[in-house]
């Protein structure tokens, strides 16, 4: 048997050094972690990525504007709405477009939706990383209330294309309201039951509590973004200190932790979903009639010029940076992947903690590869 | 050891370039449109610099940009960060712009938010083509690495002083910048 | 030996050996309808009606699976090791009676062979773990020694106080001592230590450390295929049956009843079946604790043996030694067992709540952020000069 081994420089005895994924079942998609252990302790670790880079930004640059919205459903590939709507509003803005008002509601429904989703999946899978198995069959049952909703709207279940350049592909189905009244009823109790089933759990919480904390100040320097800055105890959401679309008419609270550990970046998450639901509840009462869609030529060919956008995607902060040349296909888009940035912290988190708690850590950043890689 | 080599056209590939018809049409400019934050921002940032800094400052559409020299590129980033009124705290993306074209082939473009008085702004560098070499912020913001290594990684900008700018998003090994204009897009294969 | 008694015992053994493998289709089926009702699925259902073919189906799947090798594998170890723990798990069985009449060997000191059989597993998979040449594996195979050499104390110290009460390691006659009042009552916390050790020794939630399909990807199993890894399964369920009968005729009385009318032939059949709705309530306590518990980290494994189970299972023998020195009435010991046990889980319930603050999470609303965050020139502008 071959043990690569290399020798601790403090006291010479030997660190394992053992390699975590690509095909590791709990780092969710194709990250590599190798890790040096001293017995159960990590040492030392160094994240490697990469093996879900499809040259995302590249293929954009061949694309027309209106292609490029399915290249971004593929980015984020749980929270897709979110990414399709950055990419939408970046050219909006380069464009000038002035989006319709039930165009914008909408958008808002379905990103929400389709937050409470993602996070879902996360506290599912989290669950799993823990060791629990029965968390996940619970969030999924919810996930999929909404994923029907979802294929109902845009005919899809993942790879929506939904939200286009303008406005929203189609119109909301005529019995819409009375199916949002219901998957919202379902959910409300859903997101109680799931957090009473494993947020109270003793064991849960011993796992949690306390591992891979990273302070506010570290969290902000290593551009970590989201519901894991905000466990942190920052208190940043883009969509209220720099609001887009029609994030600002909404009453909601932003959920803050305290130490950054694993349980306040979960416990963020659960409580952003109730948020959600009150984001949602609030745009379908006011969910006015009228165009989908703001009068926009197929193929557009927007104004020479530059734009950053940052929207508050379920990781954080999804922003895209989108330079045209006046053409029909943009001449750069850069994606500042919130999962990118979230996962340089890994390393500051990992140290100290037990190899049990890496897959924890790792879990509660909440990673989607076909972002960090594009 | 894994080899890339690019291939030799092979199929008619579609020419990617507009048509000069289509060049000759008047290109329009988005104009600037700054929300008011951002109009304050354009004030404040006139008294944040030094005389001696050369920096221009100027506004693209909806943003604020400062575009620096490489070489006061650092000092620029440290004073953005540290000045009381803006402490510009995150840095939220670097991106490399390839200009095929002009002479100074590279921008470099930082952007950063406030967080506590959520202005944001872009800070833009350049270098030429035969020697995309600048220097890191690293030392600024921790976040900077990783950016700066897909920097590297894509388009071969080398950020000096950076501690590791092994590749990022591709494998060892791996020939060429796939993320610069000049890599053939269609006609790459790997193996 | 004679031929005939040869013969009688390879008997017995193809007979226990067939009835112990039927056992453990039945509980991987078992298992995967009670953890489908607990997390809102039907479980298998194709296969036959209800489902009940499935494990056949899955036993013939894994069969004909194909068995790999990794290059680096030690082979000897690596194919001896399924066999390892494999052999224990079916060693056990030798003493193990099901009714007063049904055992294959009853030993005297029955309890003893079993708990020096039951360690051997380790064995087994330390060398899995070796063999299998991966780093993975390894780390199972040490958490797996880790974890079982600990835990077998306080089994082995529960399972003594048992033989104390009893005065005897034969386990029919352990089960004839119960029959006016099961150990369970006069030993809650003998009750509670065994269960809880025994869950550690099958690795089951909230113990599976040494196999976490979320950590180490299956442990000392990882590189293990077909018809081998189905011997590691088929252990594992073997020992979780035998862990379940052995509660049952250690603490919840066995086969006993207070009146049997019956002898003979419908005495044995009518104590089997008590026997197996005993073992079956137990075995539904374990999948149930499978389906609700989190996975310890094994630094918190480790603690919570040595600190609290060990401690826990030396004073249970002190209070039954006083009890039976001084020849107090059982139902002393009872109440002393009982008030230990409360204190324990007191212990564990003060321990985590002490060290962990609970509202971590604030929820700031977004007016106030907003009303901050809010461009005001003439607040801001104040500022910017």
């Amino acid at each position: 048997m071959q043990i690569h081994e290399t020798e601790n420089e403090t006291d010479g005895s030997i660190d394992l050094m053992i390699n975590m994924g690509p095909q590791h079942p709990s780092t969710h998609g194709v990250f590599r972690l190798v890790i040096w252990v001293d017995g159960e302790r990590i040492i030392k670790s160094e994240p490697h990525i990469g093996y879900l880079h499809r040259g995302s930004e590249k293929i954009c640059e061949s694309e027309h504007y209106s292609q490029i919205v399915t290249l971004f459903d593929r980015m984020d590939y749980v929270g897709n709405l979110n990414s399709e709507l950055a990419f939408c509003l970046a050219t909006e803005k380069i464009m000038d477009v002035c989006v319709p008002e039930r165009a914008e509601y909408i958008r808002v429904i379905l990103c929400e939706l389709n937050r409470v989703a993602s996070h879902m999946l996360f506290y599912g899978v989290y669950g799993l990383d823990a060791g629990a198995m029965t968390p996940i069959l619970y969030a999924f049952r919810e996930r999929e209330k909404i994923q029907n909703l979802f294929e109902s709207v845009t005919g899809a279940r993942m790879m929506h294309n939904y939200i286009r350049i303008g406005g929203v592909k189609e119109n909301l189905p005529r019995d819409f309201q009375q199916r949002l009244h219901e998957v919202l009823e379902h959910l409300k109790r859903g997101i109680e039951e799931c957090d009473a089933l494993i947020s109270k759990n003793e064991m849960f919480l011993a796992r949690t509590k306390g591992v891979g904390a990273i302070s506010g100040a570290d969290a902000i320097d290593f551009g970590v973004t989201g519901p894991a800055l905000r466990a942190s105890g920052v208190v940043e959401d883009i969509r209220v200190t720099d609001p887009y679309s029609i994030y600002d008419r909404f009453d909601f609270n932003i959920p803050v932790g305290t130490y950054g550990d694993c349980w306040d970046r979960f416990y963020v998450r659960v409580e952003e979903m109730r948020e959600s639901v009150k984001i949602i509840e609030q745009a379908a009462r006011d969910l006015p009639e009228g165009d989908i869609s703001a009068a926009v030529r197929r193929i557009v060919r927007p104004p020479k010029g530059e734009v950053f956008v940052r929207t508050e995607s379920p990781r954080g902060d999804l922003a895209v940076f989108l330079v045209s040349d006046g053409t029909d296909t943009p001449y750069r888009v850069k994606v500042r992947a919130p999962s990118f940035a979230n996962l340089q912290a890994l390393e500051q988190m990992l140290q100290g903690a037990y190899l049990a708690d890496a897959v924890l850590i790792l879990g509660s950043i909440d990673l989607i590869m076909g972002e960090v890689d594009r | 050891m894994l080899r890339t080599q690019i291939l030799p056209r092979k199929r008619k590939t579609v020419n990617k370039k507009p048509s000069p018809s289509r060049r000759a049409r008047e290109i329009p400019i988005a104009p600037p449109r700054l929300d008011p934050r951002g109009e304050e921002l354009f004030e404040v940032l006139k008294g944040v610099f030094p005389s001696g800094l050369k920096c221009e400052i100027g506004i693209c559409i909806d943003i604020v940009t400062i575009t620096v020299p490489k070489e006061s590129l650092v000092q620029v980033c440290q004073l953005l960060k540290d000045a009381q009124n803006l402490s510009f705290d995150y840095l939220c993306s670097i991106s490399v712009v390839d200009y095929e074209e002009s002479e100074q082939r590279f921008e470099i473009v930082y952007h950063m938010v406030s967080l506590s008085t959520y202005y944001k702004v872009a800070v833009k560098t350049s270098v030429v083509s035969a020697d995309p070499v600048l220097p890191t912020v690293t030392s600024v913001w921790r976040s900077a690495e990783w950016f700066e290594r897909e920097g590297h990684d894509l388009f071969g900008v080398i950020f000096l002083g950076h501690s590791n700018l092994s590749p990022l998003l591709l494998y060892e090994g791996f020939d060429g910048f796939p993320g610069r204009k000049s890599f053939p897009f269609h006609d790459y294969q790997e193996w | 030996m004679s031929l005939s008694e040869v013969f009688i015992i390879l008997a017995k053994a193809v007979i226990l050996m067939l009835s112990v493998s039927l056992v453990v289709l039945v509980l991987t089926y078992a298992e995967r309808k009670a953890l489908a009702r607990i997390q809102q699925r039907m479980g298998p259902t194709r296969v036959g009606f209800k489902g009940i073919l499935q494990p056949v189906a899955d036993s013939l799947k894994l069969i004909t699976k194909e068995d790999i090798l990794p290059t680096w594998a030690d082979r000897g170890v690596y194919w001896l090791a399924p066999i390892a723990v494999f052999v224990p798990a079916f060693l056990m069985w030798v003493t193990i009676p099901v009714t007063r009449q049904i055992v294959v060997e009853n030993l005297d000191l029955g309890l003893f062979y079993i708990t020096a059989v039951s360690v051997l597993s380790v064995l087994g998979l330390l060398m899995a773990g070796w063999g299998s040449a991966s780093k993975w594996a390894v780390m199972g195979g040490l958490r797996a020694a880790g974890q079982l050499i600990s835990y077998e104390i306080p089994f082995i110290m529960a399972i003594l106080g048992v033989a104390m009460l009893a005065q005897s390691l034969d386990l029919t006659e352990i089960v004839a001592q119960q029959h006016s009042v099961s150990f369970a009552l006069v030993q809650p916390l003998g009750l509670f230590i065994f269960l809880t050790s025994a869950l550690a020794e099958l690795g089951r939630t909230p113990f599976d450390i040494h196999h976490a399909e979320s950590e180490v990807i299956g442990g000392p199993f990882v590189e293990y295929s077909g018809a081998h890894w189905s011997i590691f399964f088929l252990a594992e369920y073997m020992n979780t049956f035998t862990i379940a009968v052995l509660t049952v005729l250690l603490f919840l009385g066995g086969w006993s009843w207070p009146t049997m009318p019956f002898e003979g032939f419908l005495h044995a059949t009518l104590s089997l079946i008590w026997l197996l709705i005993k073992t079956s309530a137990v075995l539904w306590l374990i999948f149930w604790i499978r389906g609700t518990y989190p996975r310890l980290r094994i630094d918190q494994l480790m603690a919570f043996g040595w600190k609290l189970l060990v401690p826990l299972s030396f004073l249970n023998i002190v209070i039954t030694a006083i009890v039976l020195f001084y020849g107090l009435p059982l139902w002393v010991l009872t109440c002393l067992s009982g008030i230990l046990l409360v204190g324990a889980v007191c212990i564990i319930r003060l321990n985590s709540s002490s060290s962990m603050e609970r509202d971590t999470v604030r929820l700031v609303s977004a007016k106030d952020v907003r009303s901050k965050a809010k461009f005001s020139p003439l607040e801001t502008s104040g500022g910017a000069e």
